[in-house]
C-alpha cells in the first residue's frame, strides 16, 4: 500500500442507507430489534424514529478502514473498537472519516467517527490493521 | 436498583454456527463491500482462501446468537426497556470463510454501575472447527436510569 503517515485522512466513505436498508441488515445480521424496524414502536419508546443498526454503521466503519488502507483486503482487519453515541437514522448520509495515528512497519492504527450532519453516530473508532 | 454482580464471570452454553457462501453475499452486498473476495470462489482461492471469505464484521452474525441467553439470563437482570449498545470490540485471527463451523461463547466480564447507569460487559470467544480463534468480542451494554 502508497505511504500512509501519522495524520493522513483515509479516503471518507459517504453512503445513504435508504428508507428499506434497516430490513435488508436485520435479514443479513439475523439483529431483527423492532427499534430498528417499526416506526410506532421505537417511537414508543422515546426514539425520533425507527434508527440504524450500530453494529450495521460499525460495518461501514470497518469497510472505510480497509478500503481506506488495504484495498478491501479483509485480512488487513485486526482489531476494531467503537462508541456508539447518537442514534443513526434511515435516509440520512452517513458520512465515515479516519486519519492515521501510527504507522509502525506494516502495523497501521487510524481513528474513526461516522457522522451524520452534526451528528455523531459513532465516536473514538479506531482500528488496527496489518498492511 | 443496583446493579447485580453475582454473574459476572458466567459463561452460557456456546452456539455454533455454519458460515455459508450465500449469507456471506447477503451481508457484503447491504454493506455495500464490492471485494470478490466475498462472492465469487475463484477470487477467494485465488487470494488465498480456503472458500469465499466472511468480511470481519460478518463476526455478528455467527458470534451474537451466543449471547441471547446471557443477556436474557435473569441473574443479570437487564432490563431491556432502557437498554442501549454502547460500544464494541472485535480483535480478529484467523479468518472466517465458507464452509466453517464456528463455535462461540459468551461470558459476562463485569457489570457494575456509573453515574446512574448499569454497564454490562460480555466477551464472546469465536473459536473455528480446527480450533483456531477466528474473533473476540467485546459487547458494552449499557442500561440508562438503573
Amino acid at each position: 500500500m502508497a505511504d500512509l503517515n501519522p495524520g493522513d485522512a483515509i479516503p471518507a466513505l459517504k453512503v445513504t442507507p435508504d428508507k428499506y436498508l434497516p430490513y435488508r441488515y436485520a435479514g443479513a445480521s439475523g439483529d431483527f430489534n423492532p427499534i430498528h424496524l417499526d416506526q410506532d414502536f421505537a417511537k414508543s419508546v422515546g426514539l425520533p424514529s425507527n434508527i440504524l443498526h450500530g453494529l450495521y454503521s460499525m460495518g461501514l466503519v470497518a469497510k472505510a478502514a480497509a478500503v481506506g488502507t488495504a484495498a478491501g483486503d479483509p485480512r488487513a482487519l485486526k482489531k476494531l473498537t467503537v462508541q456508539f453515541r447518537g442514534m443513526g437514522l434511515p435516509e440520512q448520509e452517513v458520512e465515515v472519516t479516519g486519519t492515521v495515528k501510527e504507522v509502525d512497519g506494516d502495523r497501521v492504527v487510524v481513528d474513526l467517527e461516522a457522522v451524520q450532519g452534526d451528528n455523531r453516530i459513532i465516536r473514538n473508532g479506531q482500528a488496527e490493521l496489518e498492511l | 436498583m443496583p446493579v447485580k454482580t453475582d454473574a459476572v464471570g458466567k459463561s452460557w452454553p456456546s452456539t455454533t454456527y455454519q458460515v455459508g457462501r450465500e449469507k456471506i453475499r447477503e451481508y457484503a452486498t447491504v454493506l455495500g463491500i464490492e471485494n470478490p473476495v466475498h462472492f465469487d470462489v475463484g477470487a477467494a482461492r485465488e487470494a488465498g482462501f480456503r472458500d469465499v471469505v466472511a468480511p470481519p464484521m460478518f463476526a455478528v452474525v455467527y458470534a451474537m446468537p451466543s449471547l441471547a441467553p446471557a443477556m436474557f439470563d435473569p441473574e443479570v437482570g437487564i432490563n431491556f426497556a432502557k437498554l442501549v449498545h454502547g460500544a464494541q470490540t472485535f480483535e480478529w485471527d484467523e479468518p472466517a470463510c465458507s464452509g466453517d463451523e464456528i463455535t462461540t461463547t459468551a461470558r459476562l466480564i463485569s457489570a457494575e454501575e456509573k453515574l446512574g447507569n448499569g454497564f454490562y460487559v460480555f466477551e464472546t470467544t469465536s473459536v473455528n472447527g480446527a480450533g483456531a480463534e477466528v474473533v473476540r468480542g467485546t459487547w458494552t451494554n449499557i442500561v440508562r436510569g438503573v
